[in-house]
């Protein structure tokens, strides 16, 4: 039920607001995992960023909500909501904007390929074509959690879906690439985890000494390119020297 | 600079929180009690965030390898300064050589050490804060052990005497002041009454990420998964265990159970200061309600820095 939907004018994204005791607002779109919704959360979120409302601290966009943490000794929540409202109701789906690509090579080399054989059995397909296939269109960056950088990436192809180990690992390394049900993504830092590995990117996702220390953010897209095992190794020789820039390119998020 | 003789079970440098780098994935971090926190570096004369030292149920022992001023808040803990006494919420001398050692909790679970102008850590993301799940932070992204040395300035001034009341953390039924959460719409009425309405006791499994709670169980009307979304420090989360987990300062900034209800900002130090067998007693509040207890808290920390 959205009860502030924008429905009285017609203008605006459906979404309501949610209370986070005096810490925060959560503008809720509609509760549904779609392209659609998710960039209302992360244009609202660009917008904000923008500057215009005092007190806001900084926003966190999720799959359908963005939650907006404010102090509340200089805008109080029912100000921020009026101002919120104002904004959403400018807002519409026919927006779009350009999104940045990230292109992260990825060494499916068995070496790293950990649970391959496990996707190739549940999937029916050779480790050829699942590296085909992961690496034949781009993914939405949803949203990050869990992990510092963890991006929980949309648009698996169905094809190579295959669901989570019965028994989670208690470690996997740094940039590690899996696939756990209809998800893909990379593990910015070594963390139990239950994804099937199916290869290891030498890009540091998460690098304290970068100035923005995680590589991307909310609405880019990472895309996967394969590489041979000598040639992670010379990427990963370069990154070590700070001679290796990942690719990016813009297209239009339509 | 503070050279660390024994840092004691979990001592590190934490200011008010790393902010702005949430929508990354990374925890806020900072003091689990922060009006403790604040108490003492406006006693200091310090900013109410600047760094401070959190100790966790047995304090450190350190020298000052400097003269300073220096002041502990929040739990109450066995403290001297060479052979004398340490009260909380009181503004001491340390000279050059002194020794302050902290030791047990007699009250409360956290104790915090403050010092003129603050601890000077390198900035992480714009803030002091250790944040120790990624190492990062604080003194070195961890906690303190013996030979670490941490800096802090010469005092600008000289606060010493300065003191302010100190809070007690009682044995009684602690009650905590919480708001509607976002997702309490999934919990019907009979639930939301027992949640308001009975007493939860203070489990083991509590450390800067969460404290769970022992209690009656909540169900949500149709499960309590939900598609993840946005935690703050103080989010009440129902797993499908149907027990309450309070989320603290080192929470996770996303998650995908429903959370029925969110603690006021003013109550969590109250939770920062709870024991394992501690009872608690949630009051059901309003936002506005939530909103003036913070200003309430503020105003209070703002006259004591300008008393």
């Amino acid at each position: 039920m959205l009860n502030n939907s924008g429905t009285d004018g017609g203008a605006g994204p459906q979404y309501e607001f949610l209370p986070n005791a005096d810490t925060a607002v959560t503008v809720q779109f509609k509760r549904e995992i779609s392209k659609e919704v998710n960039r209302y959360v992360t244009a609202l979120a660009d917008i904000i960023a923008g500057g215009g409302i005092d007190g806001i601290i900084e926003t966190v966009p999720t799959f359908t909500s963005l939650t907006v943490f404010y102090d509340c000794s200089v805008i109080r929540a029912a100000e921020l909501r009026e101002k919120l409202a104002e904004i959403i109701k400018t807002m519409s789906s026919g927006e779009s904007g350009s999104a940045k690509v990230y292109h992260i090579p990825v060494c499916y080399d068995e070496k790293f390929a950990l649970d391959m054989n496990n996707v190739c059995e549940h999937t029916g397909l050779t480790a050829e074509e699942i590296i085909k296939i992961h690496t034949s269109s781009p993914y939405l960056i949803y949203m990050l959690g869990f992990l510092p950088g963890f991006a929980y990436l949309g648009g698996l192809d169905e094809r190579i879906a295959t669901p989570r180990l019965k028994s989670p690992r208690l470690e996997i390394f740094e940039g590690a690439v899996g696939i756990g049900g209809n998800q893909t993504g990379i593990y910015p830092i070594a963390s139990p985890g239950g994804w099937q590995l199916i290869g290891k990117t030498p890009v540091k996702v998460f690098d304290l000494k970068r100035e923005k220390p995680i590589l991307y953010e909310a609405g880019d897209y990472i895309e996967f390119y394969p590489v041979t095992l000598e040639e992670y190794n010379e990427i990963e020789k370069q990154i070590e020297n700070g001679g290796f820039e990942v690719k990016v390119t813009e297209v239009r998020d339509a | 600079m503070l050279e660390i003789i024994t840092g004691g079970a979990l001592s590190t440098v934490q200011d008010a929180g790393r902010f702005g780098s949430m929508k990354n994935g990374f925890t806020q971090s900072g003091v689990m009690d922060p009006h403790a926190a604040k108490t003492a570096n406006a006693l200091l004369k310090n900013d109410p965030g600047a760094p401070v030292i959190e100790m966790t149920m047995k304090g450190l022992t350190a020298w000052f390898t400097s003269e300073t001023f220096f002041c502990l808040s929040g739990g109450v803990f066995k403290a001297k300064l060479n052979d004398m006494p340490v009260n909380n919420n009181t503004v001491y001398k340390a000279d050059k050589n002194d020794i302050i050692s902290v030791g047990n909790a007699i009250s409360g679970m956290r104790c915090y050490l403050a010092v003129s102008g603050g601890f000077s850590v390198p900035a992480v993301m714009g803030s002091a804060s250790t944040n120790l799940k990624i190492g990062a932070g604080g003194y070195e992204g961890r906690k303190l052990r013996t030979y670490d040395k941490i800096d802090y300035p010469a005092p600008a001034g000289n606060p010493e005497g300065r003191s302010a009341e100190i809070p007690l953390y009682g044995s009684d039924t602690i009650l905590i002041r919480a708001v509607p959460g976002p997702q309490s719409d999934m919990f019907d009425e009979e639930t939301l009454g027992r949640f308001y309405g009975e007493i939860y006791t203070v489990t083991s499994d509590l450390d800067r990420m969460g404290i769970r709670l022992e209690g009656p169980e909540l169900k949500g009307i149709s499960g309590n998964d939900i598609i993840s979304d946005g935690i703050v420090f103080g989010s009440v989360q129902i797993p499908n265990s149907g027990k309450p987990i309070i989320l603290m300062a080192d929470h996770q900034t996303t998650g995908g159970y429903a959370k029925i209800a969110t603690v006021a900002s003013s109550d969590l130090p109250k939770l920062a200061q709870a024991k394992p067998g501690n009872k608690i007693r949630f009051s059901r509040i309003t936002v506005e309600e939530a909103e003036e207890l913070a200003i309430k808290k503020k105003k209070y920390i703002e006259d004591l820095l300008n008393s």
